[in-house]
């Protein structure tokens, strides 16, 4: 029987490789009865979902820009290299 | 063939510098880095001088930036864990068990509550505030793994290659990283 700090393992890394299947069969079974590791494998699904909508949002915020300091920063630089 | 309209390095960044800035701030979260990985990007346009139009400008160049980003990333993770290493004797490689989230019989020490979804547009407004927080206090090399795997999802195999570590030690980090995470979000934002 797995505790919920396996479970818990054993759920974060089912996002980053293929569980093998007695880990399937184990943490299944634990879900069964433990809705707070349930509860847990939702929410960093959620987790992760959340941070990818939040990064397109930045990107799509035109509010957002390169400061002017930024632009003439850089506009030097390519100048520089250019002549 | 279709003549194809010549820009300039400045006109390219005077028409894309702001969409570069917002796409690498996403993802370094520090204005500095951010400004400074635009400007390696118009350099490599510089010293690059083949824009073949299959693909759009934008597209072109954010690929240049998204490869600046990463190695920035991956700096970040080899530096950091040097200096952790050396005056840090909780680093965390050394010590994979997290004790604090767990009872010694492995139970929760304290059961994951069950979140509200964000409603309507301030709350998700709020609710994005908050997880921008959480991402700022979460340690520099968890942040940087955390975006390598869950932001530009690479390859568990590739980012340990590139970081040279071992896919248990990857696997630690990530969970650290979104136990952590979890965590802060649950004190800061599931008791309003």
């Amino acid at each position: 029987m797995l505790t919920c700090k396996q479970a818990s393992q054993l759920l974060s890394q089912s996002l980053d490789r293929p569980l093998t299947r007695g880990e399937r069969f184990g943490l299944r079974f634990h879900l069964l009865i433990c809705r707070f590791c349930k509860r847990f494998g939702q929410q960093i699904v959620g987790l992760r979902n959340a941070i990818r909508e939040q990064v397109k949002l930045i990107e799509q915020n035109e509010e957002i820009k390169l400061s002017k300091d930024a632009i003439k920063r850089i506009t030097q630089t390519i100048n520089l290299i250019n002549h | 063939m279709i003549a194809m309209h010549i820009q300039t390095t400045s006109d390219l960044l005077a028409e894309h510098g702001d969409y570069l800035y917002r796409f690498a701030l996403a993802r370094l979260r520090d204005p500095h880095q951010a400004e400074d990985v635009v400007q390696e990007t118009m350099l490599a346009v510089l010293q690059s001088n083949s824009f073949i139009g299959q693909s759009s400008p934008r597209t072109w160049l954010t690929g240049i930036l998204k490869h600046k980003i990463i190695d920035v990333l991956r700096k970040q993770l080899r530096e950091v864990s040097l200096d952790e290493s050396a005056d840090n004797r909780h680093h965390f490689l050394e010590q994979p068990e997290m004790d604090e989230f767990f009872a010694d019989d492995g139970h929760w020490a304290e059961k994951p509550q069950a979140w509200g979804k964000p409603d309507g547009e301030l709350e998700q407004k709020q609710f994005f505030g908050v997880l921008q927080k959480c991402m700022e206090k979460l340690p520099k090399k968890l942040a940087a793994i955390f975006t390598l795997r869950d932001i530009e999802e690479e390859e568990n195999e590739k980012i340990c290659k590139d970081l040279q570590i071992s896919a248990t030690n990857a696997w630690v980090m990530l969970y650290r990283a979104r136990m952590t995470l979890r965590k802060c979000l649950e004190l800061n934002w599931m008791g309003r």
